[in-house]
This record gives structure tokens, C-alpha cells and sequence, in this order.
């Protein structure tokens, strides 16, 4: 545990246990009263000396009220009232809370920043049949690199040579490795598990996902919550206004009840005193940004990268829910997806026979039966191909047509006509007769229902599908998935209307999140409240426009990333609320005297440490 | 135009503190400092932004002794 503190935490460790070994003394010891004096003072000023330095420095700057200054006040009148023990104490602890926070909060830092470790070390070059090891950064577009197995790809390419399996999970969060060969892309980030690979570099370093992804995460401070910047105004009225009451409380009272009587002073000016100790705001102004930092890294750990605090914010309050088709509801994949032989065939011979007719072609239709086919055998001749209506051929000397229903129309042959809301219908006829259609649609992702599902259940009330398909296709979508609203047949520049009109519907305090593949949506994405890019890596364009990227497609990330920003959000009222109350009630007590100044320095380091406690259960929001 | 500094601050108080000062130089549009990230970040017309940086580590050296900004 002490090998990570830094140079600073490790002195002040030393002086604090070396404060407190003399306080101990200090009570322990039979000591004079002189002698105890100096113990205590000897201890104090161990302990106290950088924050006597500060407040004096911050006076003469004429920046007053910070927490240096309150500490100093009230350990010093301490002292001046003879309560050598408990002024010393006070510092003490004080040094003890702010030790504390300092070092969660270097634990947060190291946890997040070894989290977001992306960033690739160098680039191996081959230079006259040797590798050389370069800065990615001065790395040309169109060079060849070599990617070594254990070592991070450090630059987006393509695979030249070499069959790897890649590991994803510092970009994704997906632990199943990704594989790899001749021909794909490569996104620098992963790392290479098994084969050598070279790489050809399509984007130079500072375009590269690694570099936009590193940028981001760097930048997300940036844009801060509300509730953060209320915490930081709050600070500078609460400081100066709890100073001036203390003033007051020290001087008011003991003006009308006995202006004579030096004992009367004493206690007031004691409970003035105490009402500084516990005034200091520094647990609240810290754990708010602490608790925003250790969701939006805890987020990043799981493949959901927030461009800011006030949108984790704002994902809470989200109640309607707008969603792209295509690739974010579906899988944007055109698949065989059933198979309807008529009487006397089998749908493995309707399948074989359409995917051999269709085996010259790559068209997206012949690639989709191609795929659902597997293993191809016959022999292919004759083959014409009919724009807008199919193919005609002949396989293993049957003449086969495979396409739409106009092509067996013209052909003269009978058919039962069904159309599919979702797809494409194919149909197939052997030797003048009909064999049996093959739907070929694009397929719902798994978890969509469920997601969505989950989505309602968490708090969103409207869910509205946005598609630039067909009116049959969106409907029989939205229908499947149980979305409120569909509206389809939409360009581009009509889902931004879409949206604006979604956005006059909800209340001034509710938010509108638009969920889409990045693909052609940019500007409604930058449009909505919360704008969602799913399976963004690599989509520069939905990167640079969207708050929230989620790094893979997988449509549940959605449910982690609300439950993440739900978490945070509450977490961050907790230390609000549970911060300001137990100050008021301690300010309440110490002016009616019901409570001392060890009570106070206990409340305040107290607060501090549980506040700083729950705001790093962020990190692992989500799980 | 808008840079990016590393900055090393010791408190969330005083990170709250030293955005504020350099909010107050002339010239510049925004400014945050980040404490979890000890990151100053200076929003300003690009003409200006050398006089800025340079004023807001004036001011911070002033105000402010123990937090150091790197400028590059």
C-alpha cells in the first residue's frame, strides 16, 4: 500500500506520525503543565507549519477565506485560550482527513489512467530487413508496420500479411478476442495475442482511434456537471458567510450578556472557534468531481466513453429515447433468414439451387444466399442475369430462376405471393416450376427486446424509432421491439425535425437521447440532449459529434451506461446532502454550546473520509 | 482557439480558485481547471493566447505559489 505514495504523501505521513507519537506523549506523560505545553506545541507546529504558511500567504495576497486560513484561526485561538490539547488535535486530524483525500484521490487517478492505457509505446518499421522501433507519432500514412504478438497495434491499418486474434477489451470492454487476417482492418488500441502481423498505416497517429479515444477521455473534465459547479460556487459564499458568523457568534453575545466577564468571552469565543473547524468545505468541493471522475473512468472500463460530467448528468434525466434503425437496432447485416420450400423440395435443395445460380454474382442478395449455403457443388452454366429481376441458370441441366416475383411472373409460372415486412422475398423455380422462396432480411439484434425492455423499465417513457427505411420495414421493427413511436422514410435532415419536435414534447428538466450508429446522423446526434454513437470505433465522424460513444454495437451498453450515470448521480447527492446537513447540524450545536471542538474536528474529518469513501464507489459503477 | 496545459494543483478548492483568476484575465472566453485530471484548459482569440498564457502564470505564480502550470 505505501509503495505507490508520492514523494509529498510519504512526508506528510512522517510528519503526522511523528505529530501524534509527541501528542500521545503530551497526554500519556506525567508531565508540568509547562511541559505538556511544549509537547503539544512542538507537535502542533510539525503538523501545522504548511498550513500556517499558506493562510499567512493568502492574507497577504488578500485571498482570505480558504481552508488554510480557517484551520489557522482555529487552532491558534485555541492555543490563545489555552486549549493547547485540543488545538493540536485539531491539526492533526485535519492533516489526517486532507492526507487521506489526497491519497484517494491519487488512487483514482492511477486506477482510471491505467485503465485508459492506450497509448502505444512505438511502432516497429522494417528498415533494410530490420526492425526498428519508432514513435507512432512520426510514423507516415502508407508505411508498412510490424505487430509483434504481446504488443499493442499502435496505429490504425490494414492487415497486409498474417492471421492474429486481437484483444479489444482495452477499447471495448468485450473480453472475446477479435480475429483478424488479410485484408481487414485493424484498429490501433488492441492488442496482438497470436501471429505476426503487417500492417499497412491508413491514418497517421494523431487520427488514429487511440489518439481521438485519449483526447477524449483527457478533455471530459472539461465540460463540468451542474451539480459540480454548484458545489464550487457554494464554497465561495459558505466559507465566508460561516467566518462572519463566528465573528458575530464571538462578539454579539458576549457584548449584551456580561462585556465584563472574561469567562463569558472565553465560551463564546471557544464556540466561535469550534464553528471554524467544522466550516471548512473541502470533502464536499472535492467529492463531487472525485465521484464524476470514478464514473466516467469506471465507464470507460466498459467500452462507454463520456465526454463530460454534466452528460452523465444529463443521461439520468433522460425520459424520451430516440433510436436509429439500422446497426443500432439491427445488425445492418443482410442474412438468409427462412426458408420456405414448396411441396417436394427441401429447403436444402431450394438453398443450394438458388446460391449456385447465383454464384457468379456479388450482388448483396447472391452474397447472402452464398453465405447461408455453405459448401457449394454442381456445375453452372447459362447464366443471365436480368437487372431488377434475378437470374436465370441452368444448374447440373436444370434451369433454374432465382428473383423477385416479376421475373417468375414473366416466366409464366405460379406462385403463392408473400411478401415480408422485414426483408427481401427471393423467389425460386425449378424447371418452370415453383420451388419455394427465401427470405433474406436484416435480423434484430438479440438483445434489443430486452434492452429496450430494460430501457422502460429504468425510467425512459417514450421510445420513438427514427428510420430512413421503408414505413413497412420500421414499423414491423418498432412493433417487434415494443417502441412507442415510429417514424420512418426519413433523410437525414428530417430527423433532426423529428427530433426538435420530440424536444417541445418533454418538460424543461427531462432529456432527449438519440442512440445511432454514427453513420449519417451526425447532426442529430449533436441535435439531441444526449446523443449516443454505438460500435463508433473507427467512425471518426460519430466520435467527434456524439457525448457518449459506446465502443462495440452491443445495444445493453445502453442499460450499463444509465445505470452507471444513475449511480453517480445519486452517489453525488448522498455527499451533498449527507456534507451539508451534518455542517448545519454541527454549526447549530456549537453555537448553543451543546458540542466542543474535538466533536467538531471528528464531524469534519469524519464527513470527509465517508464522503471521499462513497464518491470512489464510482469507479465501479456498472458492474 | 483553445489550448490544453498540464497544471499541478494541490486541492479542488484551490483548482476552483485558480480557473477563476484566469476566467478574470482579459481576453479570455473560458477557462476550467480540472483537479481530477490537473488539466488547465484556456478557451481565447488565437492572437492573444501567448499574453494570456503567460499573464495566467503570472497571476497563479502570485496567487497561488504551490500550483505550477507547464507551459510547453
Amino acid at each position: 500500500m505505501f509503495a505507490e505514495l508520492t514523494t509529498k504523501q510519504k512526508k506528510m505521513l512522517q510528519r503526522i506520525l511523528a505529530a501524534a507519537l509527541l501528542y500521545l506523549l503530551a497526554v500519556l506523560l506525567p508531565l508540568p503543565q509547562i511541559g505538556k505545553f511544549i509537547l503539544f506545541l512542538v507537535s502542533y507546529l510539525i503538523v501545522a507549519e504548511t498550513v500556517l504558511r499558506k493562510a499567512f500567504r493568502n492574507i497577504r495576497n488578500g485571498q482570505v477565506f480558504d481552508e488554510n486560513f480557517l484551520m489557522a484561526v482555529a487552532s491558534l485561538g485555541a492555543f490563545a485560550l489555552g486549549e493547547f490539547s485540543e488545538a493540536a488535535a485539531v491539526m492533526l486530524f485535519y492533516q489526517v482527513g486532507e492526507w487521506f483525500q489526497d491519497y484517494a484521490v491519487n488512487r483514482s487517478r492511477k486506477s482510471v489512467s491505467s485503465l485508459m492505457d492506450l497509448r502505444p509505446d512505438y511502432a516497429n518499421i522494417e528498415v533494410n530487413g530490420q526492425l526498428e522501433e519508432v514513435d507512432p507519432e512520426e510514423v507516415e500514412k502508407g508505411s508498412v508496420i510490424v505487430v509483434k504478438p504481446g504488443e499493442r497495434v499502435p496505429l490504425d491499418g490494414i492487415v497486409l500479411s498474417g492471421t492474429s486474434r486481437l484483444d479489444t477489451s482495452a477499447l471495448t470492454g468485450e473480453s472475446v478476442p477479435r480475429q483478424v487476417q488479410e485484408g481487414e482492418e485493424v484498429i490501433s488500441g488492441c492488442i496482438n495475442e497470436s501471429g505476426l502481423l503487417k500492417i499497412k498505416v491508413t491514418k497517421e497517429f494523431e487520427d488514429s482511434t487511440v489518439a481521438r479515444i485519449l483526447d477524449l477521455v483527457e478533455n471530459s473534465a472539461e465540460k463540468k456537471s451542474r451539480s459540480e459547479a454548484f458545489i464550487t460556487r457554494f464554497a465561495k459564499y459558505y466559507t465566508p458567510i460561516v467566518v462572519y458568523c463566528a465573528l458575530a457568534l464571538a462578539v454579539l453575545p458576549p457584548l449584551f450578556t456580561g462585556m465584563a466577564d472574561i469567562t463569558v468571552w472565553k465560551q463564546w469565543i471557544y464556540r466561535a472557534l469550534t464553528f471554524l473547524v467544522i466550516s471548512c468545505p473541502c470533502a464536499l468541493v472535492l467529492s463531487v468531481p472525485l465521484s464524476f471522475f470514478g464514473g466516467i473512468g469506471g465507464a470507460s472500463k466498459r467500452g462507454i466513453l463520456i465526454k463530460g460530467g454534466n452528460y452523465l448528468e444529463a443521461l439520468c434525466q433522460v425520459k424520451i429515447l430516440a433510436m436509429d434503425k439500422t446497426g443500432t437496432l439491427t445488425k445492418g447485416v443482410f442474412r438468409v433468414s427462412e426458408v420456405a420450400p414448396s411441396e417436394g423440395y427441401t429447403k436444402e435443395e431450394v438453398l443450394h439451387a438458388a446460391a449456385l445460380a447465383e454464384s457468379y454474382s456479388d450482388h448483396p442478395i447472391a452474397v447472402s444466399l452464398k453465405e447461408a449455403a455453405g459448401e457449394l457443388a454442381g456445375t453452372v452454366t447459362e447464366v443471365k442475369e436480368t437487372a431488377g429481376h434475378g437470374v436465370s441458370a441452368n444448374v447440373d441441366g436444370k434451369n433454374v430462376l432465382v428473383g423477385n416475383r416479376k421475373l417468375l411472373a414473366e416466366a409464366g409460372i405460379a406462385f403463392p405471393e408473400e411478401e415480408n415486412d422485414l426483408g427481401t422475398t427471393v423467389y425460386v423455380a425449378v424447371d418452370g416450376e415453383y420451388a419455394g422462396r427465401i427470405l433474406i432480411a436484416d435480423q434484430i439484434k438479440e438483445e434489443a427486446a430486452e434492452t429496450i425492455a430494460a430501457l422502460k423499465k429504468s425510467g425512459i417513457q417514450k421510445t420513438v424509432l427514427l428510420s430512413g427505411d421503408a414505413r413497412k420495414t420500421a414499423e414491423a421493427v418498432g412493433r417487434k421491439l415494443a417502441i412507442d413511436e415510429v417514424k420512418a422514410e426519413l433523410l437525414p435532415e428530417e430527423k433532426v425535425s423529428a427530433v426538435e419536435v420530440l424536444l417541445k414534447q418533454k418538460k424543461e428538466n427531462e432529456k432527449l437521447a438519440y442512440v445511432g450508429d454514427g453513420i449519417n446522423d451526425a447532426p442529430v446526434l449533436m441535435r439531441s440532449d444526449v446523443g449516443i454513437a454505438m460500435g463508433a470505433l473507427g467512425s471518426d465522424a460519430a466520435i467527434e459529434a456524439a457525448d457518449i460513444v459506446l465502443m462495440d454495437d452491443r445495444l445493453s451498453k445502453l442499460v450499463t451506461a444509465i445505470r452507471i450515470a444513475r449511480k453517480t448521480n445519486r452517489i453525488v447527492y448522498q455527499n451533498i446532502y449527507f456534507a451539508i446537513g451534518v455542517k448545519v447540524l454541527v454549526l447549530l450545536l456549537s453555537a448553543l454550546g451543546y458540542t466542543n471542538m474535538w466533536a467538531a474536528v471528528f464531524a469534519d474529518v469524519g464527513v470527509a473520509f465517508l464522503c471521499v469513501l462513497n464518491a470512489m464507489r464510482c469507479l465501479n459503477a456498472g458492474k | 482557439m483553445k489550448k490544453v496545459f498540464k497544471i499541478e494543483v494541490d486541492c479542488a478548492n484551490c483548482a476552483a480558485r485558480v480557473e477563476n483568476l484566469i476566467k478574470e484575465i482579459e481576453g479570455v472566453e473560458d477557462a476550467t481547471v480540472s483537479f481530477m485530471t490537473q488539466k488547465l484548459s484556456i478557451k481565447a482569440p488565437a492572437e492573444k493566447m501567448e499574453a494570456i498564457v503567460e499573464e495566467a502564470v503570472k497571476r497563479v505564480a502570485k496567487a497561488d505559489p504551490d500550483t505550477v502550470i507547464y507551459v510547453r
